[in-house]
């Protein structure tokens, strides 16, 4: 059984940068036909266009073939399948398995039942790992660095996955973090207790003017709608903070916005022309840091 | 007569295993950890027993049964102070303190709704994490934490 990548958590301080490193050459270079004759599973239980166009592209660019679904509801799964068999047969025609499951969980289970790799695409709020890996990517690019840095991370902090992984990611390289969200959003305890352990400050603000000139990346979030069980909380929550861009004039020089896509109306289209908006290069980023992480675990960088 | 009545409370064992000190809300758990329910062996059963170290405590006596010491630490994510005695021959010949395990496997249940343990037949699998006063379990799979206060 290959390595699989299902948390960011799986990854050393060593093997992120090693993949940081492999995805600047596949932007230098992005269709290399490393993995002629090899098939991947994209195996997507629930929609996600973004992402899986992302990973399909960067396997066909590797010469590699795809075969999969985009939706579970035309599969067995609907005929009542298990995850452990699906995985089981589809284990059996492919190299690797890229998946996106709605359930938490559901990817470390598959890559313990499957004989290929596997490369979580996201297990419902839990991890999802290759986004993590392009925000750092991005990071990189945008500051030279990724050590010592401060990450303004704004949005719904409760539920928002990107947030929890880039946190446990950066918690490698001496960030000071600031959490800017509203009292019913707010970065879980377990990751505070988690940043205590190691010694990484941060500091927690409701107020989106209050931060946005002292942090190097400003890293927004969108309120997930699916991820909320409660209606009425949603409704109170989903507009709370708007970026726009006169409220962008005593930021530092270098500083970027970074945003995980789809946006809604957390940044205004007039930030799209400042420079510091990032996001829509850090979604192109997603393509080369997913071939990187697919030839790595295939064993070919 | 009178000062003998509270050591009649519990009938003596000739040969088993006595798991002492259980929290006494906690007996009927600690059965279904150890797998006891609808076994053959003679099972005495204390709940609320007066006890100078936790006020009310529970004792389950188990006759001619004796566990690896695999299984007896299971107890300890209910139980932490539980006191387990090796009975031979009406003897205590072994006492033995619980030690917690650093994973669990197939006894505790996710409280994330939305984990695939709770979905699909996977045993659960938590990594045990001490509090100090209490105990919570990591889920190996969705790297939720549950307290183990209504878990079973």
């Amino acid at each position: 059984m290959g390595r699989s990548l299902i948390s960011i958590q799986d990854f050393s301080k060593e093997e992120i940068l090693h993949v940081l490193e492999v995805a600047k050459e596949f932007e230098k270079n992005r269709s290399q036909k490393i993995l002629e004759g090899k098939v991947v599973g994209s195996l997507f239980f629930e929609p996600s266009t973004r992402t899986r166009l992302s990973f399909e592209t960067a396997v066909n660019r590797l010469g590699a073939r795809v075969i999969g679904f985009s939706d579970a509801t035309n599969t067995s799964v609907s005929k009542g399948e298990t995850l452990k068999d699906t995985i089981k047969m589809v284990s059996n025609y492919v190299d690797l398995i890229v998946m996106r499951h709605p359930l938490e969980g559901s990817s470390r289970y598959a890559s313990e039942v499957a004989s290929v790799p596997v490369v979580n695409a996201g297990d419902g709020a839990n991890q999802h790992p290759s986004q993590t890996l392009l925000d750092l990517y991005t990071v990189m690019q945008t500051q030279g660095r990724l050590d010592g840095l401060t990450i303004n991370m704004v949005g719904d902090l409760k539920y928002g996955r990107t947030t929890h992984s880039l946190l446990q990611a950066m918690s490698h390289f001496n960030p000071t973090f600031i959490f800017t969200a509203p009292d019913e959003l707010k970065m879980p305890q377990e990751y505070k207790t988690f940043l205590d352990g190691k010694g990484i400050p941060y500091k927690e603000t409701g107020s989106l003017e209050e931060h946005l000139n002292d942090c190097d990346i400003l890293y927004m979030t969108r309120v997930q709608q699916e991820r909320f069980n409660d209606p009425m909380e949603y409704e109170k929550v989903k507009d709370v903070y708007r970026l726009t861009a006169s409220m962008l004039g005593g930021v530092k020089p270098n500083m970027k916005i970074l945003h995980p896509l789809p946006r809604v109306n957390e940044i205004d289209q007039d930030v799209d022309d400042t420079p510091y908006a990032y996001y829509f290069k850090q979604a192109e980023n997603g393509l080369y840091v997913r071939m990187a992480i697919i030839s790595y675990l295939l064993g070919y960088r | 007569m009178e000062t003998n009545d509270k050591h009649l409370i519990v009938s003596a064992l000739e040969n088993g295993t006595v798991l002492d000190h259980i929290p006494a809300d906690q007996v009927y758990k600690a059965l279904d950890i150890l797998d006891l329910k609808g076994v053959d062996h003679q099972i005495t059963i204390g709940i609320n027993l007066k006890s100078k170290q936790f006020g009310r405590k529970g004792i389950i006596k188990i006759a001619d049964r004796f566990f690896a010491d695999e299984d007896l630490n299971k107890l300890a994510l209910i139980a932490p102070k539980a006191t387990v005695n090796i009975i031979r021959n009406f003897k205590v010949v072994e006492k033995k303190k619980l030690e917690m395990p650093a994973t669990v496997e197939g006894i505790a249940r996710c409280m994330n709704p939305k984990c695939i343990t709770n979905h699909q037949p996977v045993k659960t699998r938590f990594t045990t994490i001490d509090n100090g006063d209490s105990i919570s379990l990591l889920c190996h799979y969705c790297e939720k934490i549950t307290d183990t206060k209504g878990i079973f």
